[in-house]
């Protein structure tokens, strides 16, 4: 069954929702002000009974990260939202920044307080000149009221909200990268330890967060934890409460559609999203961005020993309850919960080298694994689609992404080797008839 | 030829710099300031303006420049057109945008029209694919596009002031 929330896009239809007029009107800034009158400990226990699990793709649990702060430290401390958005397929921060930027503020406030930190960085993605246009008025609107300021809500404790533009690189969604380009510098990830909590922006304790996590957070404080938690179908799972749901690609209805944690890909797909387009046949899902594995339409879930996948065993993956845990378990990853759908138009092919443009065109070369692998991941696969690869390049294709994976400084070595080697090995029959029919016998195109 | 900011953007720039508790945070910031100041492009001059109003090696200041995508290294035209190339795009038909883009402007990606007035693009992923096919024109998005709705904002662009 699916179950429809609307904490975070109940502004998204109303006309000027983005005011903080109407946002107060719906009840905003309330839970600022009461979480502004409440000891840290008491916000970073409420999080963490949230089992709020991060949007910004890796799923780390908020609360637990939130209580890696530092507590007697005389440094300064930092909230940095991440709305650098960059992951190909997603596009939900976007939406949050220009329909609702007052839930952004009002968590932010939040935050900053439960980690000590006087200062707000948003660090948004530079084309998306609307959101940063809609931050930009929201925090003057709150500073006019001193939600945002000296003072926040009478409280002697002074939080200040910039938005910080970034300049165009995907890797500086990484969030050491992101601190870097940040600081000045280029945004070349750093090697992890030091962590943020300890080292971050500046050399001070530092929380990363995305910017649908600190959105949802006034939720969190108005509902209590655990209630929020329980909304999701999967809060035995220890993932908790409502997210936004994207679709693009072939489905009949893209879009974004909020919803308690754990709708599947079914419902997703069919229901939310109208179907895959032009009659077609579903091939393939991307779950949650370009750096999650591909699931095959056809796949099912097999897991052993878990008691909690019982009701999945021998199913469909697509009717698998998407979370951080249930997708991991089975050798996937939700990302950031934003699915991109093939129907049997689309050549798997043709999708991968797409892809693989991308990694190319974004790695930021430190390493060289990834710097020299994606180039050779991207020429094969030029060579196939023009039909001039051998049986030994394909099989290359492979090697090359098992050696950038596990052996860079930061993530996006594996997420360029995740669409290569889950591609290859669940679409192996139609790479092989790239290399045996000199690259005729597809349909070589990706429009449905 | 020296660069210099308007008396505004000065008082402008000075306020970015108050956010960040070193002059060097500011730097991006300051790039992109300039930049719009400087006819969307960031010359060696503004290369060095940057530098010394930052108090920063202008070697630092060129290797952002470098690094990030969205700092022309030449004047552009006077518009620029990104289509996204991106799978949730490219499943939406962003190749046919893009050829219509190329045969319309008669400039190949990277390329500038004769009349300096349209620079073509591509784009990786721009947060809009639940609304795809897309292009964005300099500030501004548009979705959901059709090939006659992309001839329409090419007139534009060509023929009106
Ligand atoms: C290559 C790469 C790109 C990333 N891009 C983003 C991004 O655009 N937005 C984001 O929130 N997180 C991104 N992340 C994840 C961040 O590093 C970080 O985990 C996240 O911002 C933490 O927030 P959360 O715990 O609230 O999810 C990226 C990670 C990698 C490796
Ligand atoms: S893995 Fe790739 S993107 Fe990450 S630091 Fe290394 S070279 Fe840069
Ligand atoms: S793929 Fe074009 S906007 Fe995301």
């Amino acid at each position: 069954m699916i179950n429809r929330t609307s904490y975070l896009t109940r502004s998204f239809d109303v006309p000027e929702g983005y005011l903080l007029a109407a946002y107060e009107r719906s009840g905003g800034y309330r839970s600022a002000q009461r979480a502004l009158g409440m000891p840290r400990e008491i916000i970073v226990d409420q999080v963490k009974k949230a089992h709020l699990r991060g949007r910004g793709g890796a799923g780390f649990d908020c609360g637990v990260k939130w209580s890696f702060m530092p507590k007697d430290d005389a440094r300064p401390h930092y909230l940095v939202v991440n709305a650098d958005e960059g992951e190909p397929g997603t596009f939900k921060d976007r939406a949050i920044m220009e329909k609702n930027p007052h839930a952004v503020i009002e968590g932010a406030l939040i935050a900053a307080h439960a980690m000590g930190a006087h200062t707000v960085y948003i660090y948004v993605r530079d084309e998306l000149h609307m959101a940063k246009a809609r931050l930009e008025a929201a925090i003057a609107e709150a500073r006019a009221l001193g939600y945002v300021g000296e003072r926040p809500f009478g409280r002697p404790w002074a939080i200040q909200v910039f938005v910080h533009s970034g300049a165009g690189a995907y890797i500086c969604g990484e969030e050491t990268a992101l601190l870097n380009s940040l600081e000045g510098r280029r945004g070349e990830p750093r090697l992890k330890p030091p962590f943020p909590a300890q080292c971050g922006a500046f050399g001070d304790p530092t929380t990363v967060n995305n910017l649908e996590t600190i959105a949802i957070i006034p939720t969190v404080i108005e509902l209590g934890g655990d209630a929020f938690s329980r909304l999701s179908a999967l809060h035995d799972f220890n993932d908790g409460g409502v997210r936004l749901f994207g679709v693009s690609g072939h489905v009949q209805r893209p879009g974004l559609y909020e919803c308690a944690v754990g709708l599947t890909l079914r419902e997703l797909i069919y229901d939310l999203g109208g179907g895959v387009l032009g009659d077609r046949k579903l091939l393939a899902v991307i779950p949650g961005g370009s750096s999650c594995p591909v699931l095959r339409a056809d796949e099912m879930v097999h897991v052993l020993g878990d008691p909690r996948f019982a009701p999945y065993d021998g199913k469909s993956v697509l009717d698998l309850p998407l979370g951080v845990d249930t997708l991991r378990t089975i050798g996937g990853m939700l990302g950031t919960c934003c699915a991109i759908v093939l129907s049997d138009a689309a050549d798997p092919v043709l999708a991968l080298a797409t892809l693989m443009h991308f990694y190319r065109h974004e790695s930021c070369g430190q390493c060289t694994p990834c710097r020299e692998g994606c180039g050779w991941i991207e020429r094969i696969l030029d060579k196939l689609v023009a039909g001039r690869a051998s049986m030994e390049e394909l099989d290359r294709l492979t090697e090359i992404a098992s050696d950038i994976t596990g052996n860079t400084i930061c993530a996006f070595g594996d997420g360029a080797a995740q669409p290569v080697l889950s591609f290859v090995r669940k679409f192996r029959r139609e790479f092989e008839d790239y290399v045996l029919t000199g690259g005729r016998s597809q349909t070589r195109t990706l429009v449905a | 030829m020296e660069f210099a900011l308007s008396a505004e953007l000065e008082r402008e720039l000075d306020a970015i710099i108050a956010r960040y508790p070193n002059r060097m945070a500011a730097c991006i910031p300051a790039l992109h300031l300039c930049q719009r100041a400087n006819g969307d492009w960031v010359s060696p001059a503004v290369v060095d303006y940057v530098a010394k109003r930052l108090d920063l090696p202008a070697a630092h200041v060129e290797g952002l420049v470098t690094f990030y995508s969205l700092f022309n290294q030449e004047r552009p035209g006077e518009h620029q057109v990104w289509v996204c190339r991106t799978l949730s795009c490219a499943l939406r038909g962003a190749d046919t945008l893009l050829a219509h883009c190329e045969k319309k402007l008669g400039v190949k990606v990277g390329g500038t029209t004769g009349d300096r007035r349209v620079t073509l693009r591509t784009a990786e992923c721009l947060a809009s694919c639940g609304t795809a096919p897309m292009i964005q024109v300099d500030q501004e998005y548009h979705e959901n596009l059709t090939i006659a709705e992309l001839d329409r904002i090419l007139d534009r662009l060509l023929y009106e002031d």
